[in-house]
């Protein structure tokens, strides 16, 4: 087990920098730099004194020069200050992941919720009409647009319920109630399409541990149907699902992007999606780094939960 | 179900093909009265401008096709060369171009798709080169599997030994051990790429107005959907419908061309 989280572990730096190149080679395709950016805030500047800005902000260095600069600002937490607000991204961050985290977790929890239980029957009842209706819901969970969910759920709770989600955000931990009220939506509009995943793989999970040996031998031994399936097959079965939730997790931070947009939740995605539309490039990097950086460290997790929960994987690996 | 979906698939591939023939309209004239509930003249309603919504729709369908052919086409051509040339020469070019691929999996792809399309610009060719683009790693890691499982068979020695040159051997040989993983790959990829489409639109990221995209319509109807719900719910019922068509085909093809992916 030590050599299969060392040999994980030593994974993370190297894709980490990776990322980074990536988002720094991506930051660079940009149109322009950061002071033409700035120059469109600032109105015109001289000639000198865009080359005295340039110099300034290190951006008549060589590429590799900046890149490592850059990584140096990393290591040390300064993701630099907003071109629009004058906001260190670091404490932008700060207040906006927390929002994202919460919908992600929450939809993660309803999706299990719906899917676990829609997966087992229709595994317990292949091919049968139940099956066939659920694995039907779970195909259209997937092909449903996020954001064309999220406009019917505002346009249902107007029109049938005459409720929609509070406009002003509050923490959890501020108003719980008004928070739960705000999240329930957005929580609803992002679980469905984990729904469908998650519904998916408990199916066919629970097929393929239903025909092993040892749930057979469960029921010569005479236990009980739901015994059978709740004890022994589903603990087994679950083990890839929640190797699929945990990526799935790092999937969600993208359709908060959608779904924090849609509703109005000042989380990580509505932070990016306004930078990218007013060109603030400094928070693009940071939040982008930012969703690299979360969805490496979730997939280590997951890795390492799969390697603890089956023994299979880490000594096939170490 | 597979049936249905390639079915639905073909209707739009039809409706996209004879659109100028089957509208009723012209995708951005104004035709009525403003927001107009369906009726007998637009079975769909009007839409802000009064143009209806039905031909705009079926003008839309050529370009959710347009770019989700031609997205997944940029994945498939460079991620499978990518696939193809890893597994077949191994070593440490294998080893680099894997870790590559591993490092474009690091950014969950829609916030890839929507920070290069932010870079970029919106618009039809940076949209579709963006979503292209995200589609490259998957496409790779697909196509070498099936390369290391029959890199090393008798056959392929055999051609080599012959005096088959690489790319011979990998067109000969290798390629048609991986046409099932990618056929199936390719047409579940058509759904995610028509919805990355439609989610960039109406992000206001893709497709720019007045250019009938379903995302993009939607993105601008929205304002208006409690006066006219129409106008929101039907864009979005058109990109369920053609993504569940090649949903249900891609599980279909999965189940005949890669059974141990059956879910």
């Amino acid at each position: 087990m030590t050599l299969y989280v060392a040999a994980r572990l030593s994974l993370v730096i190297p894709m980490f920098l990776g990322s980074t190149l990536i988002i720094f080679v991506l930051m660079r395709l940009l149109p322009g730099d950061v002071v033409d950016q700035l120059m469109g805030l600032e109105g015109s500047l001289s000639a000198e004194a865009r080359a005295s800005l340039r110099q300034l902000l290190g951006l008549d260095a060589p590429l590799p020069l900046q890149y490592l600069k850059w990584l140096g600002d990393l290591v040390r937490l300064e993701l630099g200050v907003s071109l629009r607000s004058s906001l260190p991204v670091r404490e932008m961050l700060v207040q906006r992941v927390p929002v994202t985290i919460e919908l992600a977790v929450l939809a993660v929890l309803l999706s299990m919720v719906i899917a676990v239980p829609l997966g087992i029957v229709s595994a317990l009842f292949r091919n049968r009409a139940i099956d066939f209706t659920a694995r039907l819901f779970g195909l259209l969970g997937l092909s449903m647009p996020v954001f064309w969910l999220a406009t019917l759920l505002i346009l249902g709770g107007a029109s049938f319920l005459h409720w929609l989600p509070p406009v002003i955000y509050a923490p959890f931990w501020q108003a719980p109630l008004q928070n739960l009220k705000q999240m329930a939506f957005p929580t609803l509009a992002l679980a469905l399409s984990l729904v469908a995943v998650v519904m998916r793989m408990t199916r066919s999970s629970m097929l393929e541990v239903l025909e092993q040996d040892y749930i057979q031998t469960a029921r010569a031994k005479g236990a009980a149907e739901p015994t059978v399936v709740l004890r022994h097959a589903l603990k087994n079965a679950l083990i890839p699902v929640v190797t699929v939730v945990g990526v799935q997790f790092g999937y969600l931070l993208g359709g908060s992007v959608v779904v924090e947009q849609i509703f109005g939740l000042p989380g990580l995605g509505f932070m990016l999606l306004n930078a990218i539309y007013q060109r603030d490039y400094p928070v693009v990097q940071g939040a982008v780094v930012f969703v690299a950086l979360f969805f490496i460290l979730v997939n280590l997790v997951v890795d390492l939960v799969y390697g603890v929960l089956d023994p299979r994987i880490r000594y096939g690996s170490a | 179900m597979s049936t249905a979906g390639a079915a639905l698939v073909v209707a739009f591939v039809v409706l996209a093909v004879l659109a100028s023939v089957v509208a009723p309209h012209a995708p951005d004239d104004p035709v009525g009265q403003r927001l107009t509930a369906p009726q007998r003249a637009y079975p769909l309603g009007t839409d802000e401008f009064g143009r209806d919504i039905l031909s705009r729709l079926i003008f839309g369908s050529r370009i959710s096709l347009w770019v989700g052919v031609v997205a997944v086409a940029i994945g498939l051509v460079g991620g499978a060369s990518v696939g193809l040339v890893s597994g077949y020469v191994g070593g440490r070019l294998d080893m680099l171009l894997m870790r590559v691929v591993d490092v474009m999996f690091s950014i969950p792809p829609i916030i890839l798709a929507i920070t290069l399309t932010g870079v970029l610009g919106p618009g039809l060719t940076n949209a579709t080169v963006a979503i292209g683009l995200v589609y490259l790693p998957t496409f790779a890691r697909v196509a070498r599997g099936p390369v290391l499982a029959v890199v090393g068979r008798e056959y392929v020695e055999a051609a080599r030994a012959a005096g088959g040159g690489a790319t011979r051997v990998l067109s000969l040989h290798v390629l048609p051990n991986v046409m099932a993983p990618l056929i199936v790959q390719t047409t579940l990829a058509l759904s995610t790429a028509i919805l990355a489409e439609a989610t960039l639109s109406f992000l206001g990221l893709g497709i720019q107005p007045p250019e009938p995209s379903w995302g993009t319509m939607l993105g601008t109807g929205r304002k208006y959907m409690e006066l006219a719900p129409w106008v929101a719910i039907f864009p979005g019922a058109a990109v369920m419908l053609l993504v569940l068509g090649f949903n249900l085909l891609g599980d279909g093809l999965r189940d005949v061309l890669d059974p141990r992916l059956r879910p």
